[in-house]
């Protein structure tokens, strides 16, 4: 019965096929490592933000004279409310950190090289759909950090030429963040998440064409590929597991530490808190944008320190395949970016005081350095690779891709 | 025409498709005005364009916070020191001298919102402003005096509708 089903639909829906090509069978290198995992675990988090956000809107009220209290009902009344409303605000978090870490592995891989340009770019789109979500969300619960972290991004847009004002006006629908501004952030928060399921897809569909790379960052013959199903099932569910156990004990342990204790007041536009900090994952974003004293500068360094992983592909120009692990120069680069990214965190979080401001600014131009000499770093490595002497088989490549 | 494959006029074709396409391409963009206006200030918050603000409850180098348009505004009674203070310079960020600012010198009204990334400065008891923010200072006439903010407090529009009562948003 149930194969006679498979076959009825077969033949009107490429159903056996898809499985087959797509997920049991897709053909998948024997060699990745757990660094592998995290595309998967973004996914997971993306589903678990759907569920958790869809029940918690039958719950919320976008209303400025509400919302604050609505969240309040959630978490005293509604029955699990608490356990939907932490899950989403720590998920939050969670899906920064399984990105970050799946951006640091293509980065540190060379996962973006050719050609694989796409699957990186599209996942830069997601990336900012993932900031505009998240800062939209951030608004909801209508605390005075929701409020004025609203209030200072939205008014980033000022660095818009010429019509920056009204860009502004027109962003919030109101002279400053209001009413106005909290319900259109709700409809958009409900709506962008669904356009990331496209374009998950569309990042899907682009590295089923590319397949994977993997950790020698050297296409796999094809006798080196093991089907997804069970080998990558069964370690993405492993890896899944132990994300949970971590995932969990902030849940349930410490569902508080990444909401900001000012965001326990109401929203209040005409006081505003001491110490504004946004949420962790955009503190380094933040610290460039404080480290250059001119608002349109900062606001330019900002936009650029997010979009120019765009254009690590043509940045790095060494012919040498594999990731840093070959590549010593490009390793050191590497892990001097991540200390960069993690000083601009700090920075980010503190208050403004002349050190932090100069340790800013250092970190600042460390970071953008990192992007701007590779050109220059990959070239010089190559060289110096060429000269010390590559294994045959590699060298052939190398000259090969010269060819 | 007739009613064969062949087409006798191909130009005249050519042209009424780029035509239609560029007909059909300013329709779509005209369609989505009212979608992108609809995000634009309704009625109601434009209705709330305008407050009024009685003044004879401020003391001398008293200040009063009011609501306009969803933004605070400072109104401060400036005292005698003050006005000297502010008349003595022009400020050095964005220079402006304090009669520009000002309708009576007694009386300075400026949109409390820091013109770098929208805080709301605190008062500073020697009569100018500290945004608790990215640390910029304005002096008592709300003029920047220590950065990032790149401009002065706004001063908006508004008028004397007697001695004591001020119409915040309307000259």
């Amino acid at each position: 019965m149930f194969n006679r089903m498979i076959s009825w639909i077969d033949q009107r829906f490429p159903l056996t096929s898809f499985v087959k090509h797509d997920l049991t069978g897709y053909p998948t290198p024997r060699n990745l490592s757990y660094w592998w995992n995290f595309g998967f675990l973004a996914g997971f988090v993306l589903v678990l933000q759907l569920a958790t956000g869809i029940f918690l809107a039958m719950h919320y009220k976008a209303d400025s004279g509400m919302a604050f209290d609505s969240i309040q009902h959630i978490m005293r009344d509604v029955n699990y409310g608490w356990l939907l409303r932490y899950l989403h605000a720590t998920g939050a978090s969670a899906f920064f950190v399984v990105v970050y870490v799946h951006m640091a592995r293509t980065l540190y891989y060379g996962s973006y090289r050719k050609p694989r340009e796409l699957l990186w770019w599209t996942g830069q789109g997601l990336l900012l759909l993932l900031m505009a979500i998240s800062f939209m969300g951030y608004l909801l619960p209508w605390g005075q950090m929701s409020y004025w972290g609203a209030a200072v991004i939205t008014n980033l847009f000022r660095a818009t030429p010429f019509i920056g004002d009204q860009v502004v006006i027109w962003l919030r629908g109101d002279y400053g963040v209001g009413d106005a501004t909290l319900t259109r952030f709700f409809a958009l928060h409900y709506l962008f998440p669904f356009i990331i399921v496209g374009g998950v897809v569309i990042h899907l569909i682009a590295l089923h064409t590319v397949k994977s790379s993997n950790p020698s960052g050297i296409n796999l013959a094809d006798k080196d590929n093991i089907p997804f199903h069970p080998y990558f099932t069964i370690k993405d569910m492993f890896g899944l597991g132990v994300y949970l156990l971590v995932f969990f004990v902030f849940v349930f342990f410490f569902p508080n530490a990444f909401i900001e204790a000012a965001n326990n007041i109401p929203a209040n536009p005409m006081q505003t808190p001491p110490h504004i900090v946004p949420e962790w994952y955009f503190l380094p974003f933040y610290a460039i944008l404080r480290s250059v004293p001119d608002l349109i500068g900062g606001v330019v360094a900002m936009g650029l320190s997010v979009m120019i992983f765009a254009a690590m592909p043509y940045m790095d120009r060494s012919r040498i395949p594999g990731g840093a692990h070959y590549r010593p120069l490009y390793r050191l680069q590497f892990y001097i970016f991540i200390i960069a990214i993690f000083v601009l965190g700090y920075v980010g979080s503190q208050p403004v005081t002349d050190n932090i401001v100069l340790l800013g600014r250092g970190a600042t131009l460390v970071y953008f350095a990192c992007f701007l000499f590779l050109p220059i770093i990959s070239k010089v490595e190559e060289r110096m690779l060429l000269k010390r002497g590559l294994p045959p088989a590699v060298r052939a490549m190398v000259e090969g891709e010269k060819a | 025409m007739s009613g064969s494959d062949t087409i006798d006029n191909p130009e005249r074709r050519n042209f009424l498709g780029k035509i239609t396409t560029v007909a059909g391409v300013t329709g779509a963009a005209a369609a989505c005005w009212p979608f992108v206006n609809s995000m634009n200030p309704s009625s109601d918050v434009l209705a709330k364009a305008t407050t009024e603000v009685d003044l004879s409850n401020i003391p001398p180098g008293g200040e009063h916070s009011v609501a306009w348009q969803g933004k605070p505004v400072f109104v401060v009674h400036r005292t005698p020191e003050q006005i000297k203070n502010a008349e003595s310079s022009n400020g050095s960020i964005d220079p402006e001298a304090d009669s520009k600012r000002v309708l009576k010198p007694e009386w300075l009204v400026v949109v409390g919102i820091c013109t770098h990334l929208g805080c709301v400065p605190n008062r500073d008891p020697e009569g100018g402003w500290l945004c608790p923010c990215h640390g910029s200072m304005y002096d008592a006439s709300g003029r920047v005096i220590r950065g990032p903010a790149p401009k002065n407090l706004e001063v908006p529009t508004y008028s004397f509708v007697s001695d004591n009562k001020i119409l915040i948003g309307k000259a």
